[in-house]
């Protein structure tokens, strides 16, 4: 393969993960963009105040980049003339916190639940398994369509749906892990000395399970905030005054041919996250992998 | 063969009775639906009358065990937003829906086949970097903001293209482009994964020294031997592609099963609901059965 014999640029050796980065200007300017957003998710309301809620009616549809009406006005105003960029930053928190909160939960309680239908061979294992398949064997956003409309629409059932429907991948991949795991040297060797199947999965496997499902975790970030999303969109997602950038697209959806500003930046927000976490992801994983990572380190010579 | 299928089925009976058993509960809990269909100022007999007539009086255990058995005998209620049989209903928008989500498919595989291969083909090339990243903005879309800014570009702007409906051919394009293109995204990444390696594998280079034309190497050799996965993700797509219909079809008031859900659902039109579940879950049980007989037929190793 001539590519393989590309010449090998100098990777500084204290910092080479950083070295990567920079190198694949596409995944450097997606980490970028995700340490600001995080900024502003954690910082952004203390800027902006309550401004996201001040209602103006000299702002009402203000179209974006005017600048008469101070720097929070640059992407224009909704319908009751509140900031778009303000309610962007307060959304953004929402949007974050409930996709964080749904992936975290949905590893945890999936990764256990795996841990046990992988070690185990009683029938709770198989139960474990078919519940997996019934989650698995239906489209997602039906049932949390259902879930949403019967339990009532808040940020609570929001992240217990969306948790629910991303369970079955880290159960899996969790179970198979483990499947694998359970046959090496070192669980017979506590086994033997007298370990409770319980400290032997928890303590002595559930470590090594881990990495593998934080790395899930990472890629999936970007499907959970798509799919609350879409929720939001439908009117299932949490309930005015709280307001997700889903939530802000359906208001906007009445205006397009007035208004398209209303709809249009929040959706862009969406994109731009999900983009930049898929593009990171897919970065890491070529990093991760000694197969790839020559793709990398030939980057700047490729063009061919 | 035969007992593969049987317990194939089998699987797939207790997934559907699940999700008939979890739906037909949780649809219960959202209220009675007399308040939605009488006037406001009915009796309390009328409203009595009323649960009588349909069988809303009984308890909820006593009315799914009924339900079960109405099943079995092929009954599956009336709606009562329609006041006709319910399967009727839902089969009557299951074809709207089908329509989309195969040419949505059809065409996301055949273009995602070419378009990765090529990438593929020449790794680093411009073309290869240009196609993985509208692969991976494809693939992070929302999709509603993506039928939003189509409505808004091609339907308001240019005018082009109706906002919504059904009726003639330029009434397809915004919806099947919408749908096409997350899956599009996903496989053209796992066709380019796939066809990465199939390229670098010891036949290939057989059939380079052989000196077989480039195109016949990349159709013929490598293509033919990364089919599976991507019938596999394809397939994990078509069941994926209801989601995407729920959203597509509620903007563009596409008469589909996707609509129809969403509407019987705010209308606790039980019967209706159930019934698209069931449509949609024996739909999605045919497919799977659909892709194991592709794998047999792509693999011959593969037996069942």
């Amino acid at each position: 393969m001539t590519l393989l014999s590309a010449p090998v640029a100098a990777i500084s050796p204290r910092m080479p993960l950083l070295s990567y980065l920079w190198r694949d200007k596409m995944a450097f300017a997606s980490a970028l963009f995700l340490v600001l957003l995080l900024l502003l998710v954690l910082f952004g309301p203390l800027l902006v105040g309550d401004a996201a809620a001040r209602l103006g009616l000299r702002q009402r549809n203000l179209a974006p980049f005017t600048f008469n009406g101070g720097f929070l006005y640059v992407l224009g105003a909704d319908t009751l003339g509140r900031p778009i960029l303000a309610r962007l930053i307060v959304g953004a928190q929402n949007t974050i916190f409930i996709a964080a909160a749904a992936v975290f939960s949905s590893m945890l309680v999936g990764g256990a639940l795996g841990l046990v239908a992988g070690y185990s061979e009683r029938w709770y294992s198989h139960v474990i398994q078919r519940f997996a398949d019934v989650i698995m064997s239906f489209p997602s956003l039906l049932l949390a369509l259902i879930v949403l409309y019967t339990l009532g629409p808040s940020m609570t059932n929001l992240v217990i749906v969306l948790a629910i429907t991303r369970l079955p991948i880290y159960l899996r991949t969790a179970r198979a892990e483990v499947l694998e795991l359970r046959e090496r040297m070192f669980v017979s060797a506590a086994r033997s000395m007298g370990a409770s199947p319980m400290r032997i999965v928890f303590r002595h496997i559930a470590p090594l399970v881990l990495p593998t499902l934080v790395t899930i975790s990472a890629i999936d970030f970007a499907t959970v905030i798509l799919a609350e999303s879409a929720l939001s969109f439908l009117g299932l997602g949490i309930q005015p005054p709280d307001f997700t950038w889903g939530a802000m697209v359906a208001n906007g959806r009445g205006y397009l041919q007035t208004a398209w500003w209303i709809a249009f930046w929040p959706g862009l927000a969406i994109m731009l996250t999900t983009l930049s976490l898929n593009i990171l992801s897919n970065w890491a994983r070529t990093v991760a992998d000694p197969q790839q990572r020559w793709r990398l380190q030939a980057l700047r010579k490729a063009a061919r | 063969m035969l007992r593969y299928l049987g317990r194939r089925a089998s699987y797939s009976l207790i997934s559907i009775i699940g999700l008939v058993t979890l739906v037909f509960f949780l649809t219960r809990l959202t209220g009675d639906p007399s308040a939605l269909y009488l006037p406001l100022d009915a009796s309390a007999d009328a409203r009595a009358q009323f649960a009588r007539l349909n069988g809303l009086d009984q308890p909820a255990i006593v009315q799914f065990f009924t339900y079960l058995g109405n099943l079995a005998q092929l009954d599956f209620g009336q709606s009562l937003r329609q006041n006709r049989s319910a399967m009727e209903v839902a089969l009557e928008a299951f074809p709207e829906t089908l329509k989309l989500a195969f040419l949505a498919i059809a065409l996301a595989t055949s273009l995602a086949i070419v378009v990765g291969s090529l990438a593929a083909a020449r790794p680093g090339s411009l073309f290869d970097r240009i196609a993985s990243l509208v692969s991976l903005a494809g693939a992070s879309a929302p999709d509603f903001w993506i039928a939003i800014v189509g409505i808004l570009l091609f339907a308001v702007g240019f005018g082009w293209l109706p906002t919504s409906g059904t009726g003639s051919a330029a009434h397809w394009v915004l919806p099947i482009f919408v749908l096409t293109l997350r899956p599009f995204g996903l496989l053209v990444q796992v066709v380019r994964g796939t066809m990465l390696s199939a390229l670098s594998a010891a036949y290939i280079k057989t059939a380079r020294a052989k000196g077989m034309p480039r195109r016949e190497i990349i159709f013929g050799h490598a293509l033919r031997n990364s089919l599976l996965p991507i019938v596999t993700v394809a397939g994990d797509l078509a069941t994926g592609l209801v989601n995407g219909a729920v959203v597509v079809e509620s903007i563009f008031g596409w008469p589909g099963i996707g609509k129809l859900m969403i509407d019987s659902i705010i209308q606790r039109d039980f019967a209706v609901v159930q019934s698209t579940i069931l449509v949609t879950a024996v739909a999605i049980f045919l497919l799977n059965i659909a892709i194991d007989l592709l794998y047999a037929f792509l693999d011959p190793r593969i037996r069942y």
